[in-house]
């Protein structure tokens, strides 16, 4: 479980930080989605894998870590906001500057059609 | 267990729900209310300056559970310090704000207030986790005043701001996992009982943990490869919002001396002094890094906000050191660099309000109406932020330069910041004689008039500076007690003993 638990937490991470680095608004936020549950989940390993325990003391003869399922649940509330927060954000980016670059418009633009040829003189 | 502690958390949320459920109240009951509750917030803040005085620690544990078990509040002369600096930039800000600049949005008091919730968390907590929840309540109280004022030109810089600082939250959130993984708990009196006795396998673990945090840390303070997203949030904020942010780079400064002095302090075995040799160099290099920015700048505002990273290297480079003198040092400049950038934020919207269509752009305009009042506060300011005598920039700097022992780090030193400074004044003096001296003919005809609240706010923020040299004494006096408390971690493990209220006292 523990090698199946690093590869996902590995996969999600790598996809996260490749999809940060694109230079749009939509693959952006998606990867700092995918970061957040590589996080998350990184969060929950701290404490020890283990199954069938109760993060309750007392209900069960050894019980799991009870702390980084706090630290998750805190984590997990905090992204979403922020994620809700950063969508919003690219759409008005979006919106202001009718191109989903994350620097408002691309560096390199295809240079723009002659006056002639749009007109068709 | 001493219930004053909560009060610079509970003034603001209060005063923030009660802004938030009122939008449509008259303007100028918002208003009212708003300031009362930065000044209760102020005499929150003086009340435990008082307190934290006499040297103890003050704990308040919530659910009077005992700590490492529970979420605690500290309170030493550290917190108490940064807390009357929030306090006291938060107040001008604020009358600042009310002059007009928080018009067109119905939740800026809000937002307002709940980056004053956030920051005071972050200085009062004395739980690692906790301070990452103290940074996100600021974080996005923050995106959402830079967002303040509309306009396109606050959505690209607003976006990188927001997107960096997610992922170092992701990063923050790793680190506290390593740590807690290896050590068992995330109370930082506990940690550093913990962490000197980390061996074997775990030491790594910890030790690539520590590094991460410094990362962060380094993102909020703005250290140089992760500071070029500040110049332009900044300078595209509205003016009060960017004086108010002066102060979070130096909440990641904050939680750099909490972390680095308390966790992996002397006294941490193997990981004393984590990352401390990598601290130094990159320091300077911000330094510069801010001076050559400073000196290319085009407008009033982006010149403020590269002082701003060279506030943060000029900070960071004694505290890298590690001598009680050069924390003390440090502390005096942090008081005297925050409060005059945020005065000098306050200066630039004022000069960029009277020039038309130039702004604060460094370039020649008609001239300005108020032109004698802006100059000395620009005068002022400058003088403060470049460390020129007499103002408390120069006795900051001095302090910092006296701190260091002869040697190599001497030399880097003096000479980066000796030179950082001379390079400071000449990009100070060309951009005010530029914008003051060189003007045209003529004036403009309808500029934006200076009312009482505005003139009085950067006024007074501005003048601190002179204020701070009348009050060396005590002053320095404090944030000598301050670093001597700092390097003394046995105290603050005591509270780890600190007996909770029991229910039958």
């Amino acid at each position: 479980m523990e090698l199946v638990f690093a590869l996902v937490i590995g996969a999600l991470t790598a996809s996260g930080v490749y999809l940060i680095l694109r230079a749009r608004t939509f693959p952006v936020v998606v990867g700092l989605t995918l970061l957040s549950y590589g996080v998350n989940l990184f969060l929950f390993s701290s404490g020890r894998l283990a199954t069938g325990q109760q993060p309750v003391i007392g209900t069960a003869a050894s019980y799991s870590d009870p702390l980084p399922q706090a630290l998750v649940l805190t984590a997990i509330v905090i992204g979403f906001a922020m994620t809700a927060f950063v969508v919003v954000l690219s759409l008005r980016n979006l919106a202001d500057n009718e191109d989903d670059h994350v620097d408002g418009e691309q560096p390199y633009k295809s240079p723009a059609p002659e006056e002639g040829e749009v007109t068709g003189k | 267990m001493n219930h004053w502690l909560t009060a610079p958390i509970l003034i603001p949320l209060l005063g923030g729900i009660l802004q938030a459920l009122m939008g449509y109240a008259p303007i100028s009951l918002r208003r009212t209310l708003a300031l009362a509750t930065t000044v209760l917030m102020l005499v929150s803040a003086i009340v435990l300056l008082v307190l934290a005085d006499d040297g103890s620690y003050r704990i308040y544990a919530f659910g009077n559970w005992q700590p490492p078990f529970g979420i605690v509040l500290v309170l030493d002369r550290l917190a108490a310090l940064m807390l009357i600096v929030t306090a006291v930039l938060a107040l001008f800000c604020h009358i600042y704000s009310i002059g007009g600049a928080d018009e067109g949005n119905r939740q800026f008091h809000a937002l307002f207030l709940f980056q004053l919730m956030g920051l005071n968390i972050a200085f009062l907590t004395g739980d690692l986790f906790n301070l990452f929840v103290a940074f996100e309540v600021l974080l996005i109280a923050s995106y959402g005043l830079l967002m303040h004022g509309g306009g396109t030109v606050r959505t690209v810089p607003g976006l990188h701001y927001v997107v960096l600082n997610l992922v170092g939250s992701a990063v923050f959130l790793i680190s506290v996992g390593m740590i807690y993984s290896v050590t068992g708990t995330l109370n930082m009196a506990d940690l550093a009982v913990k962490i000197p006795q980390v061996s074997g396998e775990g030491l790594n673990i910890v030790k690539a943990g520590g590094m991460m945090l410094l990362v962060v840390f380094g993102l909020k303070a703005a250290i140089l490869p992760l500071c070029f997203w500040l110049p332009r949030a900044y300078s595209k904020a509205t003016a009060p919002v960017a004086a108010l942010f002066a102060v979070m780079t130096k909440v990641g400064i904050y939680a750099i001396l909490r972390v680095y002095l308390l966790i992996f302090g002397d006294d941490a075995g193997e990981l004393a002094n984590l990352g401390m040799d990598w601290l130094f160099p990159i320091a300077l290099a911000t330094l510069a890094m801010g001076v050559i920015g400073a000196l290319g700048s085009g407008s009033l505002k982006t010149l403020v906000a590269w002082q701003v990273i060279i506030s943060v290297g000029t900070l960071l480079a004694p505290i890298a050191l590690g001598s009680e003198a050069g924390l003390s040092a440090a502390l005096f400049y942090l008081l005297s660099t925050t409060w005059t950038v945020g005065g000098l934020f306050l200066v630039s919207e004022l000069v960029a309000n009277q020039r038309g269509s130039a702004q604060d752009r460094i370039v020649t305009a008609p001239k300005m109406q108020n032109r004698t009042f802006l100059s000395v506060l620009f005068l002022v300011g400058a003088v403060a932020a470049a460390g020129l005598p007499p103002l408390s920039g120069f006795f900051g700097k001095v302090l910092i330069l006296q701190s260091v022992e002869p040697g190599t780090e001497m030399a880097w030193l003096w000479s980066v910041l000796l030179i950082g400074s001379f390079l400071t004044v000449i990009a100070y003096s060309r951009a005010g004689s530029i914008v003051f001296w060189r003007t045209v003919d003529g004036h403009l005809e309808t500029p934006d008039p200076l009312n009482g609240r505005i003139s009085v706010a950067a006024g007074a923020l501005t003048a601190l500076a002179v204020v701070m040299v009348v009050l060396a004494g005590p002053i320095t006096r404090y944030t000598d007690a301050t670093a001597a408390q700092l390097h003394n971690n046995d105290a603050y493990i005591e509270i780890l003993q600190t007996p909770m209220v029991r229910e039958d006292s």
